[in-house]
């Protein structure tokens, strides 16, 4: 687990827009890459192409290749499902199914990947949810549904549900936009503890969310509004927020505008 | 848009942090009309986000737009209840007029002579063909229901997603005098084939098994195919409209575990959508168990009381009030409005289980997401 990706000459578009254009980066392994830019740039649809979420949008396509340490995820007989599953996904608004128990939440990925003993299932599901800080608030609940635990809690139930399959790259879309203080540092402090064992790459509009989580951080801009989104800058965190080689990455962190 | 200069009294005193709602913008509230709020920008603060309105504001005056809707609204309830109250002792009180003379057991009995002297008729075969014709046609409907629905919301490629969807509302809307005679013409007919398969290969069932083989199967298997084609259109249609409103991010999460489409429709789709499919169900099983000319012009009725649904006879309660009402006395007429009643109270039982279902698993219901 926790692979390398290495991304070259990527352009993914909605029908005939072209949302992002010719995007190269690589992503080390067992490390924290977010991604930082203003609304539009293309961040989220970027970080999409990445497991092969992006065409699941009608008419939406991508071209370049995406490396997952020496496979190409856009090689023609790869299956897009079977990328999912290696490549587990948070989202900006917590969605834990709604007509499912916290138990089978999280269980939904092993049963997708045929695991269906029960004493697998449950040593999986306690695992997960521990690693997710989640186990001492929902063990004596598990046959609960999923919706009703708070914002905070849900977003970690579906890190937890995530992470089950062990996947090679955890990919976080804002996991934090839609939750309170307390919360958001619940989740990046499980941030730094999941990083010992997977990739992960996390968009953010917070900043100062990007410096304390991330040890690379990417800068996208677009030119102007209705022109594609493109990577200005790649780097060391510490470098991005002090020293960036890119005036737009200096003006953007510094507040001049985004 | 929301920074309507009138909204602002500079002479107002500072406005209170809004209240409670944080991940609210700031702003008038949707649908709040801004001409609401001038004439109390004299001594209140501006209404930012609706604070919690001052105690004297909130028994203030109503206005008369309110009073109209809110009575209009009322009103439209209870003349609804008016309505089912009516129904309801109509049919209680000429049914008991009529059981009084019955000389028969109203639940058991299988013959309908309320004209003969002494008056006997029961309900028994006629309340057992009209159960067993609808649950006919909801075991063929609601499967196929339930595909068509998935194959226009999820599968099917727009362009041939709105036709179909169209095509099943022009079905719904066909009068069912119409798939009476269809039924009566060409499905009969064409049934015997079928029915004779059936006889041959799933006569050990009991249920299948023909008595006696090369009649014309005018029975209640071929009332149930007939119902189930006509109760098609409006389980698929709501099934159809609860499975496009699965929200997109619950099917993403299934997607994003590597889900085939398939399973997102088992583990997003489907789930979600359980309570929307029971409830087209149900209204299915409501017109199946109420349909009257298409049964009458496809069953020959008798007073038969029998599992084996090839067979023909039976009846169901519908058709038997529209087979029996032209020409019945006065107590005849209370008779069959006492069947009116049975099956008035069928469809209340199976209304009240469909929501005991629903409610069942309420808290895990796509609806509190």
């Amino acid at each position: 687990m926790a692979k390398r990706i290495d991304v070259s000459g990527l352009t993914a578009y909605y029908g005939k827009t072209k949302a992002i254009e010719d995007i190269s980066m690589t992503v080390e392994p067992r490390s924290v890459t977010a991604f930082i830019g203003p609304s539009g740039c293309g961040k989220s649809t970027f970080l999409r192409t990445l497991n092969r979420m992006h065409e699941v949008i009608p008419h939406a396509t991508v071209s370049g290749t995406v490396l997952l340490d020496d496979e190409n995820l856009y090689g023609p007989d790869v299956d897009p499902v079977a990328v999912r599953r290696t490549i587990g996904m948070v989202f900006q608004r917590p969605n834990p199914f709604p007509t499912m128990s916290i138990y089978d939440n999280v269980a939904a990925g092993l049963k997708l990947n045929g695991i269906r003993r029960r004493g697998e299932l449950d040593a999986l599901v306690e695992k997960s949810l521990r690693s997710a800080n989640l186990w001492n608030e929902v063990k004596d609940r598990l046959n609960k549904p999923g919706a009703g635990l708070s914002g905070g809690q849900q977003q970690r139930l579906c890190i937890a549900r995530a992470i089950a399959v062990e996947p090679e790259v955890l990919l976080m879309d804002e996991p934090c936009s839609a939750l309170d203080p307390i919360s958001t540092l619940a989740i990046e402090d499980l941030i730094s503890e999941l990083k010992e064992r997977f990739t992960i790459v996390i968009v953010t509009h917070n900043m100062q969310q990007a410096a304390r989580v991330s040890d690379r951080t990417a800068f996208f801009n677009l030119a102007a509004v209705g022109q594609p989104g493109r990577l200005i800058e790649i780097d060391a965190t510490e470098r991005i927020f002090s020293n960036p080689t890119v005036q737009a990455t200096e003006d953007y962190i510094s507040g001049r505008f985004g | 848009m929301d920074t309507s200069p009138p909204r602002i009294s500079p002479r107002a005193e500072p406005a209170p942090p809004p209240s409670g709602r944080p991940d609210r913008p700031q702003g008038p509230p949707l649908g709040q009309e801004p001409r609401d709020n001038q004439p109390d920008t004299g001594g209140t603060p501006p209404p930012t986000d609706r604070p919690a309105p001052p105690p004297t504001e909130s028994r203030g005056r109503v206005r008369i737009g309110d009073r109209v809707f809110s009575g209009a609204a009322r009103g439209s309830g209870i003349v609804l209840l008016a309505v089912m109250a009516a129904i309801a002792g109509f049919l209680t009180l000429r049914a008991v007029d009529a059981l009084g003379k019955n000389e028969g057991n109203f639940l058991t009995t299988f013959e309908w002579t309320p004209n003969a002297e002494p008056p006997v008729f029961g309900v028994a075969v006629i309340a057992f063909g009209t159960v067993v014709s609808a649950l006919i046609a909801m075991i063929i409907a609601v499967p196929i229901a339930v595909g068509v629905a998935l194959f226009v919301s999820h599968y099917a490629p727009r362009r041939i997603a709105q036709p179909v969807a169209y095509l099943i509302d022009l079905l719904a809307a066909v009068p069912s005098i119409v798939y009476g005679l269809w039924g009566a013409l060409f499905l009969v007919p064409h049934m015997i084939g079928l029915t004779t398969w059936l006889d041959a290969y799933l006569g050990w069932t009991h249920v299948f098994d023909q008595t006696s083989t090369g009649v014309t199967p005018r029975n209640l298997f071929t009332a149930g195919v007939l119902l189930a084609v006509m109760i098609l259109p409006i389980v698929t249609n709501v099934s159809r409209e609860v499975f496009l409103q699965v929200p997109r991010m619950h099917e993403e999460a299934a997607l994003a575990l590597g889900a085939t489409r398939w399973e997102v429709i088992r583990t997003a789709v489907l789930p979600f959508g359980r309570s929307g499919v029971i409830s087209a169900s149900m209204l299915g099983l409501g017109r199946a168990l109420g349909e009257t000319m298409a049964v009458a012009t496809v069953l020959s009725s008798s007073p038969v009381l029998s599992l084996k649904i090839l067979d023909p006879g039976g009846g169901t309660i519908a058709q038997n009030i529209a087979a029996n009402f032209g020409e019945a006395q006065p107590i005849g007429r209370d008779a069959l409005v006492a069947s009116g009643l049975v099956l008035f109270l069928i469809t209340l039982l199976v209304n009240g289980a469909a929501r005991l279902i629903i409610a069942r698993r309420k808290e895990y219901s796509g609806a509190n997401a």
